[in-house]
């Protein structure tokens, strides 16, 4: 299977899709220095986010969204790529920054909800061009 | 397909130094991930960036300035982590200190006002009604597009300072006027005309209003005649709290709603919501958090107090002392002028703690073995709990004075009745 993600910012990487089970707020949700899910109410507390693939069906908009995301990417802790089905720009906006900043920064796409479900737990690569396929 | 004008890719590709870049670059992409089909120019900014949150914000901040960014329009501090005239003692130590240091001296270093506080709108920072402006800070976007009718969309950390660099925002959101346009009506006439007009609902109704909202933007029939400047800060501040809130309406009262059609753009309300006398109650009860008599601390001023919440303070204080410690929040526009008339120091020996540049919820100053707080602030019992770990109760400032003297709750509010 290898579909084409719209490309939000471009970059390569492969990782082990989780796929949240429910909507997170990152600040509050997240713990910026280690990537553990930390929000007492979400589904998925105590999985943690960095180096997988990370599907998200939804976020909870926080201002502060992408300061934690931005912490994780200097901590070497962020998700080695975020598959989005709704764009949030306040979150992406810390991997726009990351770029600046000159760090490693992980790919961004939006991706329909069915396919982040199946892949959930699977090993996907990524391509600069959007590509995501199966390893 | 996002345009930037000729002058505004200069500016992305460094001609006007790295910094300038850099930020053009951000508001750019921005714009681009948010669907924006060209920039707009701000008039001003309110920027909430230089709250610590991690070294990476500090590191961002310091390229900036190592750019040679400065900012291109008038820009406010919100608060950080740190009181930097000295007035109270933060609990951050060592590295953490510095680097909350180092963040709010880059945010000065770029040409923002030293103003650290969230309360700009009542330290002179006044957008003209209808004019473009950045703004960051949930309670601060809120007061500044509904109470002022400026626009601005909710300006998150790294693009509040980008946008005040770059004079420029992503043309989206609540700057275009269709977006202002009311959709519910949220109608508090049922309630008692006394109860309409006193502080204490003022911060209930806001966080009734923030959860039926989400981000939706909503009209108020009823207080018509009840407002003021801190009354509408105090709704604002919990409605954007309990949810999305970057612009509400008052029918009668703020500049985009002489009357609730208008602020519904003449056409018909997507739905109605009429406040009960139960569903106050509810709610009332929804911002404490605790049980019992029992109080440790008393925390006021978010937002910030104003000198006329001050001078309230001082005047249900009159000469009594305050068993337990309130900690009055404020800005240095007023802390100058109650240092210059010795109000201050006659507070502080009632037992007055004032707390400049920052407050009790962003960072550690509370005691740390915790206990109650008790608070007159919607925002400070909806934050104190998690940011804290002290529980709230929540009442009058009238009823806040009186326990902080009596050393346990009191209450005398008729609300409570």
């Amino acid at each position: 299977m290898d579909v084409r993600g719209e490309v939000l910012l471009p970059g390569a990487a492969r990782g082990r899709v989780l796929t949240l089970a429910a909507p997170i707020s990152f600040w509050g949700g997240v713990d910026p220095r280690t990537g553990d899910i930390i929000d007492a109410r979400h589904p998925d507390r105590g999985k943690n986010i960095a180096g997988v693939v990370l599907g998200l069906p939804g976020t909870i908009g926080s201002s502060s969204a992408s300061s934690v995301l931005l912490e994780l990417v200097h901590a070497g802790r962020a998700p080695a790529a975020l598959l989005i089905v709704e764009p949030d720009a306040i979150l992406l906006l810390g991997l726009i920054v990351a770029r600046e900043m000159g760090w490693p920064t992980p790919p961004a796409l939006k991706c329909p909800a069915d396919l982040l479900q199946d892949w959930r737990g699977r090993d996907m690569a990524i391509s600069e061009d959007g590509a995501i396929a199966a390893v | 397909m996002l345009e930037l004008t000729d002058d505004e890719r200069a500016a992305a590709s460094g001609a006007r130094g790295e910094g300038a870049g850099m930020a053009m670059r951000i508001v750019a992409e921005a714009a681009r991930l948010m669907g924006a089909l060209r920039l707009i120019k701000v008039a001003s900014a309110h920027i909430d960036g230089a709250l610590y949150h991690g070294d990476s914000g500090t590191l961002f901040a310091e390229k900036l300035v190592e750019g040679g960014a400065r900012v291109a329009v008038p820009a406010t501090l919100n608060v950080g982590a740190l009181d930097l005239t000295g007035c109270a003692r933060v609990r951050l130590e060592g590295r953490t200190r510095e680097m909350a240091k180092r963040l709010m001296r880059a945010y000065e270093a770029m040409g923002c006002a030293a103003s650290w506080t969230c309360a700009p709108y009542q330290a002179g920072h006044r957008p003209a009604q209808g004019s473009d402006v950045a703004w960051g800070e949930s309670n601060a976007v809120a007061f500044c597009n509904s109470v002022l009718g400026a626009r601005t969309n909710r300006y998150g950390d790294f693009l509040d300072i980008a946008c005040a660099i770059s004079g420029r925002a992503p043309d989206y959101g609540l700057h275009r006027p269709e977006n202002r346009r009311a959709v519910f009506v949220f109608d508090a006439r049922a309630l008692q005309p006394e109860l309409r007009n006193s502080d204490t609902i003022f911060p209930v109704l806001g966080a009734l209003f923030g959860r039926i909202a989400g981000t939706d933007v909503g009209v108020v029939e009823g207080l018509q005649g009840c407002c003021n400047d801190d009354r509408l800060k105090a709704f604002g501040a919990a409605a954007a709290s309990s949810g999305g809130v970057g612009l509400f309406h008052v029918a009668g009262v703020t500049p985009e709603a002489p009357d609730a059609t208008t602020a519904l753009g003449s056409r018909a309300a997507e739905r109605t919501v009429v406040v009960t006398p139960a569903m106050l109650a509810d709610g009332l009860a929804a911002l404490s958090t605790a049980s019992g008599d029992q109080i440790d601390a008393v925390a006021i001023g978010s937002p910030h107090l104003s000198l006329a919440e001050v001078d309230e303070l001082a005047r249900l204080l009159g000469q009594r002392a305050a068993q337990k410690t309130i900690y009055a929040c404020t800005g240095r526009h007023v802390m100058k002028i109650i240092d210059a008339d010795g109000r201050r120091r006659a507070l502080e020996k009632q037992g007055v703690a004032f707390v400049v540049d920052t407050c009790v919820v962003v960072t550690p100053i509370l005691p740390e073995k915790g206990g109650v707080l008790m608070t007159n602030s919607g925002k400070f019992a909806h934050y104190a709990p998690g940011n804290t770990g002290y529980a709230v109760q929540y009442g009058s400032l009238s009823d806040c004075v009186e326990s902080a003297v009596e050393g346990r709750l009191v209450r005398t509010d008729p609300i409570w009745t």
